[in-house]
């Protein structure tokens, strides 16, 4: 106790007698332990970022090379029906399977944290265990679950009498793909929310429990509130994640090419543009949009939450 | 963002800094009446849920153990003749044991990255802790942003940018980009904010510690949870890559496992070359995921404690 009294006051007799030379020393080695940082997201993040929205105002034409043409790859992108329907695809995604993730690893924070079932420790693990399995390997293999020559699934139907359900038609293989997904990242997302929910002070629900409330109760009104920032989190991480969806539908490709066509996610989308159509500055246009659209929907989603806070409040 | 750099000690309230996983993993009064609250139909639920994330990574151990004529004869649950050695074995003989060198690859990529991510990201989120210097706010906010761009969104420009300077195909086109975290700055300068008191820091400085001895000796120590936290997360990112590699790489010898596993299921499912088979590719995959997941295993309270510092403030 009596260090965290006496340091302030050392440290600011110290600024006083030194002043500027001190700071000047530390100003130094702060920019010093930034700038290994700094230079590579600069490079890495930053001059992309920016080259990708210069290349999105030029145009390729077959008389004159690259010329610049201010935004019509980006009109172009607005009346471009197959990249419109990917756009949809992942607004679906976003409204169906993001909830359906969130929900299930808020409940299963919640249930773990709340001490109630045996095993809870390997049940966390367990949950988990499928974010160390990369998102080819969950494709490869979910896609394999799904087959019709070997997959269990069309498997247990035969055996049933029924005829095999065909998961990667044209109808199912949304659903299918929102499976992988929730598959790969409820367990990553709930090791955030447990996370948090474990750092919640206990006299906070114990009072409420002594009191009778129910867990039910104790969860709604105290331990969502309080993991509220660890809750946005989580939003935010899979609402960019949604928009980035390639690995699925590149790799079902192999196995449904008539049903994942070159526009399937506007990720996948800028990517065959970009390396099969040789449309670098529409691709281009494409990635940055994207870019956009994560940055507005994130952001709406803040703010329509802090909103409700205020509200509340 | 609470606990901005203010030169102000961060309250400690005890003189020795406690871990940060002592707080997670004992909650004081918790387990007062724990035993007797036990639900029966909770266990049931949550291990049946438990089942739908377990069920796909058994089918991939128990179909590992087949060969191909019995993945299509058996049930997906059942043994068949136990085939597991032969597979692994053409697993590193096909294409003259192609998989090994992808493995090799894989690890030197994840690792290398990992390694300059977490290092990189934790001076950053140190300095951005513990200084206050002219800049800091709005650099922080710039990596803040950054943290919604993503990241395949940028594999195409830096493509384009790395082929001008004739360093695609090369594993510096996939470990360069890869070394950027800014969520890990993140995360290392909201758990440095409570993980390093600025008493200590003082203390230092006035026993004649210069500022660079200060981090690796004074705050790296302190930092560990964080640290391994943050290069956990870069490994995997990078382990799991497959967008940047696919881009930047044609030779295959420089491939990654998930860009030669994917082109390995290509083939495999059209049918072509007769080369790789069903069960090379499973047993492949199931090769390629057993490193991460011990990683995970061995180092859990670790990535735990650190998740849990970085998300609950914001």
């Amino acid at each position: 106790m009596t260090q965290s009294v006496i340091a302030p006051a050392r440290a600011r007799s110290a600024t006083k007698k030194h002043g500027n030379a001190n700071q000047r020393r530390q100003n130094r080695a702060a920019y010093l332990f930034v700038a290994p940082f700094l230079i590579v997201f600069v490079l890495m993040l930053l001059v992309p970022l920016f080259y990708s929205g210069y290349l999105s105002l030029f145009a390729t034409r077959l008389i004159g090379g690259s010329q610049f043409a201010w935004f019509t790859n980006y009109i172009r992108a607005f009346t471009d029906a197959d990249f419109l329907a990917g756009v949809g695809r992942m607004g679906l995604f976003l409204v169906i399977q993001v909830p359906i993730m969130l929900l299930l690893a808020l409940f299963l924070a919640l249930a773990i944290d709340s001490g109630r079932a045996r095993g809870a420790g390997a049940i966390r693990l367990l949950v988990f265990l499928p974010y160390a399995v990369p998102g080819v390997v969950a494709t490869l293999m979910w896609g394999y679950l799904y087959g019709q020559d070997f997959g269990p699934i069309a498997q247990i139907f035969k055996a049933l009498g029924f005829g095999a359900p065909d998961l990667l038609s044209a109808q199912t293989i949304l659903g299918s793909i929102m499976n992988i997904v929730t598959w790969e990242f409820v367990g990553y997302n709930m090791i955030i929310m447990y996370a948090a929910l474990r750092s919640i002070p206990s006299e906070l629900f114990e009072a409420a429990e002594i009191d009778g409330a129910g867990q039910f109760r104790v969860a709604w009104s105290i331990k969502i509130p309080a993991i509220r920032p660890a809750i946005m989190l989580t939003v935010i991480f899979s609402i960019i994640g949604t928009f980035q969806l390639f690995n699925e539908p590149s790799l079902l490709k192999n196995l449904a090419p008539n049903v994942i066509d070159n526009a399937f996610t506007p990720n996948y989308y800028a990517y065959n543009l970009a390396f099969i159509n040789q449309d670098v500055n529409y691709a281009a246009a494409i990635a940055f949009l994207l870019g956009v659209v994560i940055a507005i929907v994130s952001y709406v989603v803040q703010l329509s939450t802090q909103r409700k806070e205020a509200k509340a409040a | 963002m609470t606990t901005a750099a203010t030169g102000k000690a961060t309250a400690p309230t005890t003189p020795t800094p406690i871990r940060a996983h002592d707080i997670v993993r004992t909650r004081p009064g918790k387990s007062y009446n724990r035993e007797k609250r036990r639900s029966n139909l909770l266990t049931i639920l949550l291990w049946l849920l438990a089942l739908y994330f377990v069920l796909p990574i058994a089918w991939l151990v128990i179909a590992s153990t087949k060969d191909n004529a019995d993945l299509f004869a058996t049930f997906g649950y059942a043994f068949g003749h136990f085939n597991l050695f032969q597979n692994l074995h053409d697993v590193f003989t096909t294409s003259n044991g192609i998989y090994l060198q992808w493995a090799l690859n894989t690890v030197v990529y994840a690792a290398v990255s990992a390694v300059g991510a977490s290092f990189l990201a934790t001076m950053a989120g140190y300095a951005f802790a513990k200084y206050r210097f002219p800049g800091a706010k709005i650099m922080f906010s710039v990596v803040l942003g950054a943290i919604m761009i993503p990241l395949t969104a940028l594999a195409l420009p830096t493509y384009l940018i790395f082929s001008q300077f004739g360093i695609t195909n090369t594993p510096i086109a996939v470990i360069v980009p890869s070394l950027v975290s800014p969520f890990g700055v993140f995360l290392m300068r909201v758990y440095a904010a409570d993980a390093i008191p600025d008493s200590m820091i003082e203390a230092a400085r006035v026993d004649g510690a210069g500022e660079a001895r200060i981090f690796f000796q004074v705050g790296l120590r302190l930092l560990g949870p964080g640290v391994v936290t943050v290069f956990l997360f870069a490994l995997v990112a990078t382990w799991n890559n497959y967008f940047l590699p696919l881009i930047m790489l044609n030779s295959s010898n420089l491939y990654p496992l998930t860009v030669g596993l994917a082109q390995q299921q290509a083939t495999s499912a059209g049918g072509g070359g007769s080369q790789a088979l069903f069960s090379t590719v499973i047993t492949g995959s199931l090769v390629s995921i057993v490193p991460l997941i011990i990683a995970f295993l061995f180092l859990q309270r670790y990535w735990q404690t650190g998740l849990a510092s970085g998300s609950v403030k914001e």
